[in-house]
């Protein structure tokens, strides 16, 4: 008898055979849609799948379809059937296929949206076909004719649908001789959104977002036909939580962020895959920087976290990385890193076992936590981090505002019940017992350890990157980083463990934690590990048993989900 | 045959006829439908059994009954599409939107007759079990809303309508819904969501076809006033009596609309394809003729959409000879049978049965120019080829019409069409590109001539062109 | 916001409602009804519709200017519409449209609506009114006028009071 667990087998994937450009492709029948439901396959899914890709404005993965930008038509012929409802074949044996074409007029082909239209069994789709980009040219000239030209002062140059569009399917010049269409401009249309009307094509994405993702219906169209124009109820601001999604959605640059507006071309914009901290969701986002200066966030797609969207807190909450106020010195007896590291580790060696504390935020990485608690063990600290509460929502805003939650408890920094160390630390403050405390990340004196009890200590070592009363009260303050400027990694409220890359350079003297922290802990305690993130995240997995069988690499771009 | 067969205005015309609940049981009103409730179940040859609901079902297909809103889709047709299976109640429409350009027939029923359409709407409602009906009428038809709602409610008194119908046990209640001046709600799907309380535009299809995924996305049948009115005397006289009316595949009789430059413009009920387009026109019972010392130029043959006809244009038909072999016979314009299929061999339709008429005292510039400027305003504008297109072309047409035209701007007008028909989420498309193809095509030696003249005037200074006024500058608002 | 219907409308409207199995079918009819008997759909208007339908503002401000029956300021006491589509321009509409313009002194070269100073007239071109048989038709108010001369053009402000 067997006790090998096998598990039940997948049911197969029913698929059926079409031709792309005439190439056969077996396509699965069915395919998840916006909301993850099984669908029949699109003519844009399968051709997709055929590397393919068809363009498009309206449609949207993310979204309902609604197949008015008709940019997405293609030519496509189904198998032709026979009076006696059996297919006809060719000489040749193959089966005939009959061509879509207007029913009154046989001799022009008739397209199909690809964004709507399932496909069949022998369906061909001639997405590189002359009538298709016939099809594509008409639509993007009529999208042009009465579309401004005013691409040098738009934000939206550089990752604009039609200028992209443009380069396959323009021309160099418009036959449009007629008076242009005017329509409002520089419209107010929110705190965070500005709207202008004669560059938007009427995609409706925006207005499909926010009534059914954001469950805010605050966009619509006035007026009719070609006068259209996307707008809000007047005097009713767009205003919820989600706005700024829309700006990403936009295909064109109808609506553009007031806090990026006109403050940086895109195109010298230095981007990476990063991951959002202001709450333990941790959305994923590509960080746009230039010359050491972050402009904006971005949400990246991952299906796991966040879909396409990101929070407009969690968007606009950048801006502290650019502080004139960042620390970049060390301050302490001794300035320079090395010198100073050995200080703090011989203060350290030196300490009586269980005299030194540690307050470590969950907003510090998990590669920089596991340092710490390498330290903590070493020299019997008692530790916790600082829990940090608001308001969620049913969408992606978490309760807990700490991004790395998670990561601080499940390697033994914070107690089950975060904060709850934090009384004991006061109180070991004021009794004496704890002479020596080491703070990263966080303003103590803001839960429960007041800058009067920071006096008390022998040793304060601090590391932040702005400047708190913890810092001020410091012996030692090492600069750190934002997560912008380092890599590492969190665990969000659900278990997925996420990386994110550097994208600019740590200001000034400053380093990165992990960095530092890895000298540190060799000095005090003598054993090596990793000079490399990758080295030292394995090897935390490796003694960590949430992270059991987790690597680095393994993480890729989207990260990995572990058991809490 | 050059007279008309009232059928549906039997009566409608008639003196002291009124569209009182009492007056229509006088001519035997509602009589079809208490003849519908009462059919009893049919045995088939074969065991099994037939209900009332598929037998008019039935006898609908049976009669050929093509739907009298614009596309001549077999009623019965449409109905069978319906699906039956899905456990969702299933709607019925009757769409009241008369908007085509040079239609004003379902006007005549729903002012003169109501209670023929609310007779014909409950026994087609019964037919496909459906307990809640609309009327979509337009807006601009205020006082046809209060009859309709008056006709209604003693239909209710008489229990024509509401619960367990003449104690059939069937219940079934009719509301009069009105639009609010949007062409596009004459498009079925355009009508549902205008009736679902939003802008009416129209749905892609697939998946969203009526039959299936219709009102509140659940089956839905929409069909015409004079389309409903028909089925009343399919039941009243069955469908083999029916389809002996007209032609074969074009049965029954159809209310025509003759408006433009005849002397007698009218509506005119005749039997389908009995009566030619040159009759229609021309014949003392019907248009009566040009003015005097006018020639006929054009004739825009089923509503604005359709594709104009040239005076003196010629087709090929093919026709069943007395050998029973198909043939193709040369056929004038004129001598065109009014009818679904002999049109569109032609090239154009038959569309909501409407015959414009021009005569050569008219600018063809300036009646094109009239036309684009009811699709530009009438677009939805939810589709990028018909919104941006619609308009493009008559600002292009304005331009023309005021004597600013170019030598190129025919060609330019046909591009542009062109690029908007059969691309569209819906006919509408074709609706907006047909005119102005068909126009440019047939009558291309004007366009070119009115460009060139304007472009020789705007060369040597002059001002535009005195324009036949009747196209006049395209909104602002 | 004050906006406030009176009872006898708010009752009519109720009844409306009950019509159709989802409350937002009802739009059309409401703005029908709120315009009857205000004369035009403010704001306020579309606010409460909006409310009272279960709906967001923007659902009924994209429907009252989608629809061109709707109006969102107060016209004329008197409401001329004439036919603009070809056959009742051929049939000499726009002749008509200007003799109503030159009569009540308004600009016969705008296409839009407008109103007289006293606030009695509203002239504007509306699109087919389906009566093309007898053409040039004309709806003033809800009133339907078929085969409109300047003679009977004339007939008809003089009923005007």
């Amino acid at each position: 008898m067997s006790t090998t667990e096998t598990k039940p087998a997948p049911p197969p994937v029913e698929k059926i055979k079409i031709k792309v450009d005439g190439r056969e492709i077996e396509v699965p029948k069915m395919t998840p849609d916006w909301q993850g439901k099984m669908q029949p396959t699109t003519m844009l899914q399968a051709c997709a799948l055929a590397n393919q890709d068809v363009p498009h404005y309206c449609y949207h993965p993310k979204l309902p379809i609604a197949g008015n930008c008709r940019m997405c038509l293609v030519e496509f012929g189904t198998p032709m059937i026979g009076p006696d409802r059996q297919p006809v074949k060719n000489e040749d044996g193959t089966p005939k296929i009959a061509k879509s074409v207007l029913p009154y007029e046989p001799s022009t082909p008739r397209g199909a949206i690809a964004c709507a239209t399932p496909i069949s069994p022998g369906m061909e789709i001639y997405p590189s076909s002359p009538a298709t980009k016939q099809m594509r040219e008409a639509v993007l000239e009529s999208l042009l004719i009465n579309h401004p030209l005013d691409c040098p002062i738009c934000d939206q140059a550089g990752e604009c649908k039609l200028q992209e569009y443009s380069v396959d399917y323009g021309k160099a010049t418009s036959r449009f001789v007629e008076e242009k269409e005017h329509k409002p401009k520089q419209v107010d249309l929110g705190p965070r959104i500005m709207l202008d009307d004669e560059r938007c094509i009427l995609c409706s994405r925006c207005v499909r977002f926010s009534k059914d993702i954001a469950g805010d219906d605050a966009l619509g169209f006035a007026s009719r036909g070609s006068r259209n124009f996307l707008t809000n109820f007047p005097g009713k601001k767009f205003d919820n939580n989600y706005t700024l999604n829309t700006v990403d959605i936009c295909p064109v640059g109808a609506l553009t962020s007031k806090d990026f507006r006109f403050q940086m071309r895109v195109w010298f914009l230095k981007e990476s895959k990063s991951v959002c901290t202001s709450c333990a969701t941790g959305c994923n986002i590509v960080i746009g920087s230039r010359e050491n200066k972050v402009y904006r966030y971005e949400p990246r797609e991952n299906d796991a976290v966040n879909s396409s969207w990101m929070c407009d807190a969690g968007r606009l909450n950048y801006k502290w990385i650019n502080s004139e106020f960042r620390l970049t010195q060390i301050k302490g007896p001794k300035t320079e890193w090395s010198l100073a590291l050995r200080d703090i580790a011989e203060t350290l060696r030196k300490a009586p076992l269980g005299s030194v504390a540690m307050v470590a935020s969950a907003r510090q990485t998990n590669e920089e936590l596991y340092l710490l608690k390498k330290l903590a063990t070493k020299l019997n600290a008692l530790t916790d981090s600082v829990p940090r509460t608001g308001e969620g929502d049913k969408l992606l805003v978490n309760a807990d505002k700490n991004p790395n939650s998670n990561g601080a408890k499940l390697i033994g920094i914070a107690p089950a019940q975060m904060g709850s160390n934090l009384p004991k630390i006061a109180e070991g403050i004021h009794s004496g017992s704890i002479k020596t405390l080491i703070v990263f990340g966080e303003d103590v004196t803001k839960c429960g350890i007041s800058a009067d009890l920071l006096g008390k200590l022998s040793t304060l070592i601090v590391s932040d990157i702005l400047p708190n009363k913890t810092t001020e009260a410091a012996h030692y303050v090492l600069p750190g980083c934002a997560h912008a400027e380092k890599r590492g990694s969190f665990v969000n409220t659900k278990g997925r463990v996420q990386r994110f890359m550097q994208n600019t350079q740590p200001k000034g003297n400053a380093r990165a934690e992990w960095e530092f922290l890895h000298e540190l802990v060799y000095d005090v305690t003598g054993q090596n590990g990793f000079v490399s993130i990758e080295g030292l995240f394995n090897q935390m997995a490796k003694e960590v048993p949430a992270f059991q069988g987790v690597t680095w690499a393994a993480l890729g771009d989207l990260g990995v989900t572990i058991n809490l | 045959m050059s007279q008309e067969y009232r059928l549906i205005l039997k009566n409608a015309d008639q003196p002291g006829y009124t569209t009182d609940m009492d007056c229509y049981l006088r001519h035997g009103g509602y009589g079809a439908l208490k003849k519908a409730l009462a059919l009893p179940v049919k045995d088939l040859p074969d065991g099994k059994k037939m209900t009332a609901q598929e037998q008019i079902r039935e006898d609908v297909k049976a009669s050929g009954l093509r739907g009298r809103g614009g596309a001549g889709f077999s009623c019965g047709l449409k109905w069978s599409f319906v699906d039956r299976k899905s456990g969702k109640p299933i709607y019925l429409i009757c769409n009241a939107d008369e908007s085509e350009p040079g239609t004003f027939k379902d006007r005549q029923i729903i002012y003169k007759d109501p209670h023929q359409l609310v007779e014909g709407m409950i026994i087609s409602c019964f037919a496909n079990d459906v307990h809640l009906a609309y009327i979509y009428i337009r807006g601009e038809m205020p006082d046809g809303a209060r009859i309709l709602k008056k006709a209604l409610a003693d239909a209710r008194a008489k229990n024509f309508l509401g619960k367990n119908i003449l104690g059939s046990g069937y219940d079934l209640e009719i509301y009069v819904h009105r639009g609010a001046g949007a062409y596009i709600c004459g498009e079925e799907t355009g009508l549902i969501e205008s009736l679902e309380g939003k802008r009416a535009y129209p749905r892609i299809k697939p998946p969203y076809f009526p039959a299936v995924l219709g009102l509140y996305m659940c089956p839905t049948i929409v069909n015409n006033v004079e389309t409903l009115a028909a089925v009343k005397h399919i039941v009243t006289m069955g469908s083999a009596e029916y389809a002996k009316l007209g032609t074969p595949n074009n049965t029954g009789t159809r209310i025509v609309s003759v408006s433009g430059q005849v002397k007698k413009p009218g509506y005119f009920e005749v039997e389908v394809g009995k009566a030619t387009i040159g009759e229609l026109i021309f014949h003392e019972k019907f248009g009566g003729g040009l003015k005097d010392g006018r020639k006929l130029k054009a004739i825009i043959p089923g509503g604005s959409s359709s594709k104009v006809f040239k005076a003196g244009e010629k087709f090929k038909l093919k026709r069943k000879g007395a050998d029973g072999q198909m043939t193709a016979v040369e056929v004038d314009m004129l001598d065109l049978p009014y009818d679904f299929d002999s049109l569109q061999q032609a090239g154009s339709m038959s569309g909501s049965g409407a015959i414009i008429v021009v005569d050569d005292s008219t600018d063809i510039v300036s009646v094109l120019a009239n036309l684009s400027e009811f699709y530009a305003h009438e677009s939805c504008g939810q589709c990028t080829p018909c919104r941006e297109g619609s308009l493009w072309m008559n600002k292009a047409l304005h331009r023309m019409s005021h004597g600013h035209g170019r030598k190129q701007d025919a060609d330019y007008l046909l591009n542009i069409a062109q690029n908007i028909q059969g691309r569209t989420i819906c006919a509408f498309g074709e609706a907006c590109a047909w005119p102005v193809l068909s126009f440019v095509n047939k009558f291309k030696d004007e366009f070119v001539a009115k460009g060139a003249a304007d472009e020789a005037k705007n060369h040597g200074g002059a001002g535009p062109t005195n324009e036949m006024k009747i196209a006049a500058s395209p909104r602002a608002d | 916001m004050s906006f406030t219907v009176p009872k006898e409308l708010e009752t009519e409207l109720d009844e409306l409602i009950t019509h159709y199995p989802q409350k937002r079918s009802a739009s059309l009819m409401f703005l029908h009804a709120i315009q009857e008997h205000f004369g035009f759909i403010s704001p306020e208007a579309m606010e409460w519709t909006a409310k009272k339908l279960e709906l967001q503002p923007i659902n009924v401000y994209e429907l009252v200017t989608f629809y061109p029956m709707f109006r969102t300021e107060k016209l004329g006491k008197y409401q001329i519409k004439v036919c603009r589509t070809l056959s009742c321009a051929l049939g000499g509409s726009h002749a008509l449209r200007d003799h109503f313009c030159q009569k009540l002194g308004l600009d016969s070269t705008k296409h839009e609506p407008q109103t007289t100073k006293d606030g009695k007239f509203t002239v504007e071109f509306v699109e087919c009114l389906a009566s093309c048989g007898t053409a040039p038709v004309v709806m003033i108010n809800e009133d339907f006028h078929e085969g409109v001369s300047n003679q009977k053009a004339d007939e008809l402000l003089g009923r005007c009071k």
